[in-house]
C-alpha cells in the first residue's frame, strides 16, 4: 500500500514531464508515452481508492488529503476518456500536471483517518460523492480547455502564430470537446444535487436546508446552466463560451474548497485538515 | 575507379535567358541520354531537366575527359556557344556529386525550399534512365539511396508543413479555425488569379457550396460555371453572410464592401458561427475592424504574407536539420561506395568466412578441451580451405578484359553475401 501511495504520484509526474517534453518537441510518441504513464498512475491511484473503501467503509473523503486524492483520480479518469474519445492531444499538457500538482499538495497534508460516522455509510451519500467528483473533474478539464482556446483565438486575432498557435488544435475541435465537458459536467452536477438532496432528506428530514455549500452549489449549477442555457438558444460559442468555463470553474473551486475554508457548514469534515 | 561527376546550372547560377536556352524537353532527355550513353567514357548517365535546373549525373573512369565531352555535347545539342554557360555551369566530384543530388532532390537546393514537385521529377528522371537501361549499379544505387534520404527528411524535418503561397496559408488558416473544410459555404466576391487559386484549394479540401458574387453578373455566371457553384447578385451579399463561412473577396472597390455593421447584423442569426475572411483585395475590401467581432477573423493581403514570411524562415530553420541528414547519408554512400572494388570486397568476403568457421569451430569443440597440436593443425586447415574457396572468385573479379562490368559483378558478390550490412 505504502508503494503504491507513492508510485502514484510519480507516476504522474513522469507523465506530465512525457506531455511537457512533447508540448517543445513535438514528437508524437512523447505524447503516448504520457498518455500510457497516466493511466498506469490512474490504475495505482483505483487500487488506493478500492482498498481505501474496502478498509474503512466509506468512500475515501474524511479529510483534506483524501479529498485532494479522490478529485485527482476524477480528473485522472475523466481526461483518460475524454483524451480516447476525441483524441485532443495538447489536454495532456493541462492535465497531467494538474493532477500531478494536487497529489503532491495531498502528500503534504496530514492523514488522520476520521471517525467513521454511520452517515457516511449510504448508497445515497457513495453515490453523491462519485458523481460529484467526476462532474467537478469534467469541469476541470473544461477550463483547461477554455484557457487553451483563448489562447488559439488571441494568436489567430493578432495574427502572432507563435509557439502556441502551431501546437493547440482547431478552435472548432477545442469548443465542441469544451461543450461535451460542460454537458458531462452539469449532467453529474445535477445528479449529484440530486442525490445529495435525497441523503439529506433521509438524514436530516429536509431536501434543503441554506447551508452555505448547498447555496453555493446552487449557484455553480445556476451559472452552468445559464451558460447552456445561452449556447442552446442564442449560440454563444467560442470565446464566450471559454470564459464562462473559466470563470465557473472558479465559482466551483470556491463551493469545493472556499466555502469549508471561510464560511461553514455540514461539509467541513471533507477539507479537515 | 569509377567516378561520380554531377554538371548543372540551376536558378542561382544561371538567369532564365540561359536555363531556357539548355532546358531539355521529355523527348531531348531520351535523345541525349542515348548519345551520352554511346559514349565510352560514360559508363552511366542520368539527367534532369526542369524549369529552375538542368543536372547531367554520370559515373565515368576518365572524369576530365568526361567533363569536357559532355559540355561539348551540351553546347552542340543546344546549339549554343560553351562560353554562353560555362560560367554557370558548376561541376561535382564524388561525395560533392552525391551530396548535391541528395539536397537536390530533399528540396533543401530549391527556390521554395520544401517544395514537393522536385522529387517526382527526380523520379520521373530516374524512370526514364532506366527505362533506356543508361543508370548502372552505382546510380542506381545512389538513385534509391536518393529517394530514401528524401522521403526521410520530409517526415523527420517540417521542411514541408508550412504554407509558402498565399492560398494555401488561406486554407491552413482555416482549418485552424474550422477543423475541417469540409461542407463549409464558400463566398467568393470579385476575381483574380489568387483568389480563385484559394478556391480550388478550398474545394480540394472539400467545402461544400461556392457562391460567385460579381459586380457584372454575367463574369459571376461564368466563374460560378468553373467552379461547380452558384452566382449570386452583388447586392445579396449582405444576406449571403447569414450563411456563408469563408468569404475571399478580390475587388477592385476603393471603399469597404463589407463593413462591420455588415457583418455584426448576422452574428446572432448565424448563432455566433465563426466567420472567415480572407481579403486578397488592395485596396481591401473588407473593414479590418470586422476582425474584432466575436468569432470572426478576417485576413488581409498583409497578414497572410506575414504568415508566409514566417514559415519560410521556419522551413529555413528546418532545412539546417536536412543537412545533418545529408551529411549522414554521404558518409554512408561513401562506405559503400569504396566497398565497391575488387580488393575491399575479397577482404570482406575473407572475414565472412573467417567470422563463420571460428564460430564453427568454437561450437565442436565447446566442452573438449583441444590440445595444443591439434588446435594447430584445425587453424591451418580452415586457413586453406578459406584460400582455396576464394581463390577462383578472386581470379575471376581481378580479370582484365572485363573492365565494363566489374562494378555489376561487385555489386552482385555483395548482395549475395550480405558484406554491406
Amino acid at each position: 500500500m505504502e508503494s503504491l501511495n507513492a508510485l502514484t504520484p510519480f507516476l504522474y509526474m513522469l507523465s506530465s514531464a512525457g506531455y511537457l517534453t512533447y508540448l517543445f518537441l513535438q514528437k508524437s510518441y512523447l505524447q503516448r508515452i504520457g498518455y500510457v504513464l497516466l493511466f498506469a498512475g490512474f490504475m495505482c491511484h483505483t487500487a488506493i481508492i478500492v482498498s481505501g473503501f474496502v478498509e474503512s467503509g466509506h468512500v475515501p473523503v474524511g479529510n483534506l488529503r483524501q479529498t485532494l486524492c479522490m478529485a485527482a483520480w476524477a480528473v485522472a479518469g475523466v481526461f483518460l476518456l475524454i483524451q480516447y474519445r476525441f483524441n485532443i492531444k495538447i489536454l495532456g499538457i493541462y492535465a497531467a500536471p494538474f493532477i500531478a500538482l494536487m497529489m503532491l499538495i495531498a502528500a503534504q497534508l496530514p492523514d488522520e483517518p476520521s471517525q467513521t460516522q454511520t452517515i457516511f455509510k449510504s448508497f445515497w451519500l457513495i453515490s453523491h460523492v462519485v458523481v460529484i467528483f467526476i462532474g467537478e473533474a469534467a469541469f476541470a478539464l473544461a477550463c483547461g480547455i477554455g484557457l487553451f482556446y483563448l489562447l488559439q483565438e488571441n494568436a489567430l486575432k493578432t495574427k502572432r502564430h507563435r509557439f502556441f498557435f502551431r501546437r493547440l488544435p482547431s478552435l472548432d475541435l477545442l469548443d465542441s470537446v469544451g461543450y461535451v465537458c460542460i454537458v458531462v459536467g452539469f449532467t453529474m452536477l445535477t445528479l449529484g444535487l440530486i442525490t445529495g438532496f435525497v441523503y439529506a432528506k433521509s438524514i436530516w428530514g429536509r431536501f434543503w436546508s441554506w447551508d452555505p455549500k448547498e447555496v453555493w452549489s446552487g449557484i455553480t449549477w445556476l451559472f452552468y446552466a445559464a451558460l447552456l442555457h445561452e449556447r442552446l438558444t442564442v449560440g454563444w460559442r467560442g470565446r464566450r463560451s471559454a470564459i464562462m468555463a473559466i470563470i465557473g470553474f472558479g465559482v466551483l473551486l470556491f463551493t469545493f474548497l472556499g466555502v469549508n475554508l471561510f464560511l461553514e457548514g455540514h461539509h467541513k469534515d471533507f477539507t479537515k485538515l | 575507379m569509377s567516378e561520380i561527376v554531377l554538371l548543372g546550372i540551376n536558378h542561382k547560377t544561371a538567369p532564365v535567358e540561359i536555363r531556357e536556352c539548355i532546358a531539355f524537353s521529355q523527348d531531348d532527355s531520351v535523345r541525349a541520354l542515348q548519345t551520352l550513353h554511346r559514349n565510352p567514357l560514360i559508363d552511366e548517365v542520368v539527367l534532369f531537366s526542369t524549369c529552375n535546373r538542368v543536372e547531367v549525373l554520370l559515373v565515368s573512369k576518365n572524369k576530365s575527359q568526361a567533363i569536357s565531352e559532355t559540355k561539348q555535347f551540351i553546347a552542340d545539342f543546344n546549339k549554343i556557344p560553351i562560353e554562353q554557360f560555362e560560367k554557370a555551369l558548376y561541376i561535382h566530384v564524388n561525395d560533392e556529386a552525391v551530396r548535391h543530388v541528395f539536397r537536390v532532390a530533399s528540396s533543401l537546393d530549391s527556390m521554395v525550399v520544401g517544395e514537393p514537385q522536385i522529387l517526382g521529377q527526380v523520379k520521373e528522371a530516374y524512370r526514364t534512365a532506366t527505362t533506356l537501361k543508361t543508370s548502372g549499379v552505382i546510380l542506381n544505387r545512389l538513385l534509391h539511396r536518393t529517394f530514401f534520404v528524401a522521403k526521410r527528411i520530409r517526415s523527420e524535418t517540417g521542411i514541408g508543413d508550412r504554407a509558402v503561397s498565399i492560398s494555401y496559408a488561406a486554407v491552413q488558416l482555416g482549418k485552424k479555425i474550422f477543423g475541417t473544410l469540409e461542407e463549409k459555404k464558400v463566398l467568393l466576391i470579385g476575381a483574380g488569379e489568387m483568389a480563385e487559386l484559394a478556391v480550388e484549394h478550398l474545394i480540394r479540401n472539400k467545402v461544400g457550396n461556392i457562391l460567385v458574387a460579381n459586380r457584372t453578373f454575367a463574369n459571376a455566371v461564368e466563374l460560378a460555371k468553373q467552379f461547380n457553384g452558384k452566382a449570386i447578385r452583388f447586392e445579396e451579399i449582405g444576406d449571403c453572410l447569414t450563411f456563408a463561412d469563408i468569404i475571399i473577396s478580390s475587388t477592385g472597390a476603393t471603399d469597404f464592401i463589407i463593413t462591420r455593421e455588415d457583418v455584426k447584423r448576422v452574428i446572432r442569426s448565424r448563432r455566433t458561427r465563426p466567420i472567415f475572411f480572407i481579403d486578397i483585395a488592395v485596396p481591401r475590401d473588407i473593414d479590418p475592424e470586422v476582425n474584432w467581432l466575436t468569432n470572426t477573423y478576417v485576413y488581409d493581403i498583409d497578414d497572410l504574407k506575414g504568415v508566409i514570411d514566417e514559415n519560410i524562415e521556419d522551413r529555413q530553420r528546418e532545412a539546417i536539420k536536412g543537412e545533418r541528414i545529408v551529411d549522414e547519408a554521404v558518409i554512408r554512400f561513401r562506405e559503400w561506395y569504396d566497398g565497391l572494388d575488387v580488393v575491399p570486397t575479397i577482404i570482406a568476403l575473407r572475414k565472412k568466412m573467417e567470422t563463420i568457421l571460428e564460430a564453427e569451430i568454437k561450437k565442436t569443440f565447446q566442452n573438449n578441451k583441444m590440445i595444443e597440436p591439434e588446435a594447430n593443425a584445425l587453424q591451418k586447415m580452415t586457413d586453406s580451405i578459406i584460400n582455396k574457396v576464394l581463390h577462383d572468385p578472386t581470379v575471376f573479379l581481378k580479370k582484365n578484359g572485363m573492365r565494363d562490368h566489374t562494378t555489376l559483378y561487385i555489386d552482385i558478390v555483395r548482395k549475395l553475401f550480405k558484406l554491406d550490412e
